[in-house]
């Protein structure tokens, strides 16, 4: 990881967050599965949503963190496509011949 | 699968007939063994896993209710008895997860390069070497963290199942969740920015 330089950007970034109705970057970071589950009251949705507006560096996060969801979970169910034909015989020979002792 | 499909192999498997266990196990046993290899990571304790999911749906069979779809108990089965294993491999076994959380700077602003675009799962997932390099990455993630991850973002339970399942808060749920999620997206970063690892 790189620490930024203090550009102006970010000072002021630090200042506004410390306004009222504000949050920072790290106290989002705890909101961050309740939004996405619908799951946050309407007075925190809204400081979470107007933290999101002034900050480019949330959104872009939370934009990359949803994909990864979305590949993790589409990835996975892609690579674990088992067909019938690739379950081992002797698996279902054991599985029949349990039942049957 | 619809209920009186359920209904019909319920009662063929009742009757304890060969053919029918045989048929009833072939039918299930392909997506039982997704299930198992995505959280045991390994194929022969995968099928482990499923020869004692199936010991128990045979066991359970007249305690099933019917108030949910028979596939979706067997799943449940299945993801109990792979966790059995998992627990009995990895006994006790914690690892941290900070490397791969966000940075933050000391005003608590978040610390994120830019991100000009953001690649698609679809065209991604169109090669195959991107397949297994997804479950490469993730398997990077530690067990506790991992286990969570799958059981709520892959194989859909919900916070209260998985807290059942795992023996943990709700609240430790979600907390773990979030933070596997958030090391997942770094983990899979270089892949969304299109970037060849």
């Amino acid at each position: 990881m790189t620490v930024p330089k203090k550009t102006l950007m970010r000072r002021l970034h630090g200042a506004m967050f410390k306004l009222p109705l504000m949050i920072t970057c790290e106290a989002l970071e705890d909101f961050i599965l309740a939004y996405l589950e619908d799951d946050l009251p309407r007075k925190q949705r809204l400081v979470f949503e107007m933290h999101l507006k002034v900050c480019r560096e949330c959104r872009d996060y939370l934009r990359a963190y949803r994909a990864a969801m979305d590949l993790a979970k589409q990835g996975l169910e892609a690579e674990s496509q088992v067909l019938p034909e690739e379950v081992p015989q002797d698996l279902i020979d054991a599985v029949v011949a349990a039942r049957d002792a | 699968m619809n209920r009186s499909r359920d209904d019909d192999d319920l009662a063929a498997l009742r009757t304890g007939d060969r053919v029918a266990t045989e048929r009833f196990v072939r039918e299930h046993a392909a997506w039982m063994l997704a299930v198992a290899r995505r959280i045991l990571r390994d194929h022969g304790h995968a099928e482990d896993a499923v020869q004692n999911a199936f010991a128990a749906v045979f066991k359970n069979l007249e305690k099933f209710d019917g108030r949910s779809a028979l596939r979706t108990w067997m799943h449940r089965i299945v993801v109990n008895e792979a966790l059995m294993l998992l627990r009995k491999s990895r006994r006790g076994r914690e690892t941290p997860i900070d490397d791969l959380l966000p940075d933050f700077d000391d005003a608590g602003c978040r610390i994120e390069d830019r991100w000009t675009t953001v690649e698609t799962p679809e065209s991604l997932l169109q090669q195959t070497q991107t397949r297994a390099r997804i479950s490469e990455l993730i398997d990077q993630l530690p067990d506790n963290y991992r286990i969570v991850l799958m059981l709520r973002d892959i194989e859909e339970l919900s916070t209260a199942e998985v807290a059942e399942l795992l023996d943990m808060s709700e609240t430790n749920v979600k907390v773990r969740l979030h933070r596997a999620r958030a090391a997942l997206k770094k983990l899979l970063e270089p892949l969304i920015r299109g970037q060849a690892l």
